[in-house]
């Protein structure tokens, strides 16, 4: 991670002098942004133009099929008014918060500090060969890593014939305890980023700290609380925004393990939107669903963005 | 290092001791399900169960590869992924280039832009992303789908490139502006050879994640026979899940190779195992 965050380097800039006349300089300013164009039709078509139609989208009855198919009509909060009167939706957005609060902020944030912190004090063997296998868990194609979490958390698989072995006769996890389940997956699979986050950070925080520290009597806890945890507390304030955004859109894990199901039982925001425009083809729903999505992570992209601030001016 | 007190006291071989132990059985928690994967694939009666296979058997990656269930499916991967990151390359170091190399106005608020966009949750936006593809008529084109995917991967491309851009040092671009030479002859001759290893990582880091994009793919492509892998291993997982668990296994294994290959090869051979890794920052 390092060597992506280097200032820039000084120096770098300033090809020409302060001094041209004013003409000239207006053509070298075009000329010299002129390859920044490619990038920002890109953007503007793919990315722009979803989020605009989005917002406009939601404010009308459009649908797939049927007669609104042809000529959306403008509808005013009609969809909005709706999704809140909806239970499935009011029972999602619990579902999210619980998905996003059980195994991004507290699941991969936790386990990935106790990994961190753990490696330090490891043995250099046990130290690369759990590295390994908390970072496959995270590399591998998502749709196989919920194959991988469906056999693992089927009636019939490898955690219920553990539990087995120890006499408990496990629930059916998919169907009775499907959030468990997928927030168990996703911590699973997601926590090597956070370890890496905190790995790196730990090691940028100075050795003759907690040694004097330990030298003042401080104990473990002691240590951590006041010594290394407000020493990094940048990299957690980052690190807690990029996992709640990643954790947002994640849809992939449960589609494949439990299809939002039974029911909507596990129905996070990003699956009940999906399943609204085209299981129920209620385009209007699903896009104004989208829409709040949308706007939630704005909100986190912007407190991420003030915190990254230094590194843009 | 911090162990050099630890190495020394008895708490500290305690702690040692306990910090194996904890790190030995979370390691143990992670690896079930990969074990699985792995074992089942070899098994000729596997069953959802981690269990030890039967039998040797390499069936079932032979029955899989066939042109019809994988051949074509990877290669459509291999177009779908190629293409996205071959164009989110060639556009990202164009952008980079005079964000990383002159003080113009636009750039800071490109930059917050950027970097608004490196968060914007992708998933969110796919049901008006799909209204959009219909209205285009872009519903099932692979090229439409290599330019959305392309797009929404700019972002954080920019943004790596630019850092890397950053730390290529300006002299010798000064010598060939002293020379005569365009701002395209600089950059491509000057700048891009200079910073191979940041682009390969760049490069790697946006095929990678197209590798493994399911959802993108699964809403706006149709016709099977321009599906990716990931869509038509999610199709076999539908017909043939219940059923054959060893041939769903080694098909995720065979599609997840490349993904593992490439992080291998980016992390030891390119250094930036992290920057893939985090690409992010800390």
């Amino acid at each position: 991670m390092s060597s992506l965050t280097h200032p820039v380097t000084t120096g770098t800039r300033g090809r020409g002098g302060p001094s041209s006349p004013r003409p000239r300089r207006l053509g070298r300013t075009i000329g010299r942004s002129a390859p920044l164009i490619p990038s920002m039709v890109l953007v503007a078509v793919f990315l722009l133009g979803p989020v605009i139609s989005s917002f406009y989208g939601s404010f009308t009855d459009m649908s797939l099929t049927g007669s609104a198919a042809a000529g959306a009509k403008f509808v005013g909060f009609d969809n909005y008014v709706q999704l809140f009167q909806n239970p499935d939706f009011l029972q999602s957005v619990w579902l999210t918060v619980l998905f996003l609060v059980g195994s991004a902020i507290i699941g991969q944030n936790v386990l990935g500090m106790g990994l961190a912190m753990l490696m330090r004090h490891g043995h250099a063997v046990v130290r690369a060969v759990v590295g390994t296998l908390v970072v496959t868990a995270w590399i591998l194609p998502e749709i196989v890593a919920a194959f991988a979490a469906y056999a693992f958390f089927h009636d019939k698989g490898t955690l219920n014939e553990l539990l087995a072995l120890v006499g408990i006769h496990g629930p059916n996890w998919l169907y009775a305890l499907p959030m468990i389940a997928v927030i168990l997956a996703n911590v699973w699979r997601g926590t090597a980023f956070s370890m890496l986050v905190y790995s790196a950070a730990l090691t940028d925080v100075p050795d003759d700290v907690t040694e004097s520290a330990e030298i003042d009597g401080a104990g473990g806890v002691k240590r951590l609380i006041y010594i290394t945890l407000p020493m990094i507390r940048r990299s957690i304030s980052t690190n807690l925004m990029l996992t709640t955004l990643q954790t947002l859109s994640v849809f992939t894990l449960i589609y494949v393990m439990t299809a939002g199901g039974p029911g909507t039982k596990s129905s996070t925001l990003p699956i009940l939107a999906y399943q609204e425009a085209f299981k129920f083809s209620q385009l209007g729903l699903g896009t104004a669903i989208a829409t709040i999505l949308l706007v939630i992570g704005a909100i986190f992209s912007i407190v991420y963005i003030r915190a990254l601030k230094p590194e843009v001016d | 290092m911090a162990r050099t007190i630890g190495l020394t006291s008895p708490s500290g071989r305690a702690l040692r001791g306990v910090s194996n132990t904890v790190l030995v059985l979370i390691g143990l928690c992670f690896a079930l399900p990969l074990a699985w994967l792995l074992l089942a694939s070899f098994d000729p009666t596997a069953t959802l169960t981690l269990k030890w296979p039967s039998g040797f058997t390499l069936d079932n990656f032979t029955s899989v590869l066939t042109p019809d269930l994988a051949w074509l499916p990877l290669w459509n991967s291999v177009l779908l992924s190629g293409g996205c990151a071959i164009i989110t390359v060639i556009v990202a170091v164009l952008a980079a280039y005079p964000l990383s190399r002159y003080r113009l106005r636009i750039n800071k608020p490109y930059l917050y832009g950027i970097l608004f966009g490196t968060c914007l949750p992708i998933t969110a936006m796919m049901v008006p992303v799909y209204s959009l593809f219909v209205s285009l008529n872009l519903i099932d084109s692979l090229w439409g789908t290599i330019f959305f995917m392309a797009a929404s991967s700019l972002p954080m491309a920019i943004w790596m490139m630019k850092n890397f851009m950053d730390s290529v040092p300006i002299v010798l671009e000064e010598a060939a502006w002293a020379d005569g030479a365009s701002m395209m002859t600089t950059l491509t001759r000057v700048v891009v050879p200079l910073m191979r290893p940041g682009i390969a990582v760049v490069f790697i880091f946006v095929f990678v994640q197209a590798w493994g994009n399911f959802f993108v793919p699964f809403v706006l492509l149709l016709s099977p026979d321009k599906l990716p892998a990931a869509v038509s291993i999610f199709a076999f997982f539908g017909q043939y899940g219940a059923v054959a668990y060893g041939k769903l296994a080694a098909y995720s294994l065979i599609y997840s190779v490349p993904v593992l290959a490439l992080y291998v090869f980016t992390s030891r051979v390119l250094g930036g195992g992290s920057a893939l890794a985090g690409a992010v920052k800390g």
